[in-house]
């Protein structure tokens, strides 16, 4: 009787403990999401969608420079980042387990744990000053070495998960190595290896020092990748900054359009993942 | 080893006669493997007759999964694996260099343990190999599609579902996908590694007739761990025990009368 009382007592306590674990994660979340919307949905009118800033301290004025800017900064990224990221995780899944292999994630993890601040500053170095001029493309560049060893680590992983029977089954039929990994394993792990390179991309896009070295920032409307761009991220470190309550509106709007682009992101990953296994075509 | 026993095959059935007329399907030559360092194999030396089914039996870890695996080459995936000696299919060494293993793979169909069907429609699973391989132009594919799935007894009940996951099946219709994909890659051997150990006796006992009626058109040799299911189906029985050849012999005669002790103890059931 003792002793069931104690199993009882622990299996709540324990209960209990997960509970209160889940909700203080979910809290700051929350608290963020309300936050957000409390102080930006105001600001978030037809002109701030379409118009470009105005002058300091004039009311007024948008980001659709910034809005645009993000669009075309991590698109690129992610189509410099997700090829090399997906490519180097199916290699280390299917053929990483030699020395080779060995490396590739040793140099993975390493990256993966540099600070995006240290990438822009590599980027800085390598890109920005022998080019000469700040670029989007260099802002790119950078956001793309950050997600590289995420995706691939990722994809690594999903990749694995594909049961082992599958690719014996695709060798047996008379399939080379490389041609069984390609349109069995991968395609099997596809809609993870989605999910993966969604939550890569969501990452990145709220990415603000690797840009400030590289990126930089532009008051205009611009979309060549070889000139400076505005981002949402750099748009909200320099206007939450600034002396100005109207960019601090600005600001508080800007914030709000960035976070529901990542929760589209991370919805898209999580209706993506769903299907994974799934079968069918 | 002196474990090895050729086999001796008495008067009678056409697949003896074939057997004595000529080589096996399948020789077995010396072979020795090795997992690293544990040699898990020993010079096993065996001929695998045609249009018969040959099974494989012996306790856990006594290598007839192995043995299986290395006829059509699959252990060469596993890390620090090697062999001595060879095995002819047709009169052609596998190990030779410059062994085409996609044709040999083609040749040499597998069905394995746990059905394993691509996460597909039930039509692409069957038509995988064919189309990799080449086999017919893709106009004559649907019709290859339904013969091999009407050899494996399966057309019936998938014909009006064709586009569905080829996962949606119960097991026991996976596993006769299974077999249907390794014929539609028009084989000549089909090697099966314990196919009925996740089914139910129900699944087994088709999956069972279905082996019977094959073996007119294909050589068959099966790994299993059932002896019932060995003694019911299979025309010759090799018995396999730490790894060495202990005895090969047409299964009435290995289940009445066992040569070795060692069979005897295994077929009576004092271990394994």
């Amino acid at each position: 009787m003792n002793r069931r009382l104690r199993r009882r007592l622990l299996s709540g306590a324990f209960i209990a403990a997960t509970a209160l674990a889940a909700v203080l994660v979910l809290l700051p979340l929350v608290l963020i999401l309300f936050d957000l919307v409390a102080r930006g949905a105001s600001s978030l009118n037809l002109e701030f969608f379409i118009r470009n800033p105005r002058a300091p301290g004039q009311p007024g004025g948008g980001v659709a420079n910034a809005i645009v800017g993000t669009l075309i900064i991590v698109g690129t990224a992610a189509a410099i980042g997700l090829p090399l990221g997906i490519g180097a995780g199916v290699y280390l899944a299917e053929f990483g387990h030699g020395k080779m292999g060995w490396l590739v994630r040793f140099v993975a993890d390493v990256l993966n744990g540099t600070p995006s601040i240290v990438i822009g500053v590599f980027v800085w170095t390598w890109m920005v000053r022998p080019m000469g001029h700040f670029s989007a493309l260099a802002g790119a560049v950078a956001l793309a070495v950050l997600m590289i060893p995420m995706v691939t680590r990722t994809t690594e992983e999903i990749v694995r998960l594909v049961p082992g029977a599958l690719r014996e089954a695709a060798l047996a039929l008379g399939y080379p190595r490389w041609r069984a990994a390609l349109s069995v394993v991968v395609r099997t792990a596809w809609p993870g290896i989605v999910t993966g390179a969604l939550v890569g991309v969501a990452r990145i896009a709220g990415e603000t020092a690797p840009l400030l070295f590289t990126a930089l920032g532009n008051l205009n409307f611009k979309t060549d990748l070889l000139e400076p761009m505005q981002t949402l991220s750099l748009q909200i470190y320099v206007y939450a900054t600034g002396p100005f309550a109207e960019w601090h509106r600005l600001a508080w709007g800007a914030a709000l359009v960035l976070m529901m682009m990542v929760l589209v992101l991370g919805l898209l990953a999580r209706y993506v993942s769903r299907t994974r296994f799934s079968g069918g075509r | 080893m002196s474990g090895t026993v050729r086999l001796a095959a008495p008067a009678g059935s056409p697949e003896v006669r074939q057997a004595e007329s000529g080589k096996g399907a399948i020789e077995i030559q010396g072979f020795d493997f090795w997992y690293g360092r544990n040699h898990v194999l020993h010079d096993i030396t065996a001929s695998v007759p045609p249009r018969a089914i040959t099974a494989f039996i012996g306790p856990s870890g006594c290598g007839k999964s192995t043995l299986l695996r290395s006829i059509n080459r699959m252990n060469d995936l596993v890390p620090d694996a090697r062999h001595t000696g060879d095995i002819e299919v047709f009169g052609r060494s596998v190990y030779a260099p410059g062994t085409d293993l996609v044709e040999l793979r083609r040749r040499v169909g597998m069905v394995f343990q746990r059905p394993n069907p691509f996460p597909k429609s039930i039509f692409d699973n069957v038509a995988y190999g064919p189309r990799i391989n080449g086999l017919c132009p893709a106009n004559e594919l649907p019709a290859r599609v339904e013969k091999a799935l009407r050899q494996a007894a399966l057309w019936e009940e998938v014909r009006d579902r064709l586009h569905q996951p080829g996962t949606s099946l119960s097991g026991g219709q996976q596993q006769r996908l299974c077999i249907a994909r390794a014929l539609a890659n028009d084989p000549e051997i089909l090697l099966l590694d314990e196919p009925c150990s996740a089914l139910d006796p129900i699944a087994t006992q088709r999956i069972e007739e279905l082996l019977v009626e094959l073996k007119e058109q294909y050589t068959i040799v099966i790994v299993t761990h059932n002896l019932q299911q060995a003694a019911r189906i299979a025309d010759y029985t090799a018995f396999l025990y730490l790894g060495t050849l202990i005895e090969f012999a047409p299964s009435h005669d290995l289940f009445t009368r066992p040569r070795d002790p060692r069979t005897e103890a295994y077929i009576t059931g004092r271990f394994g």
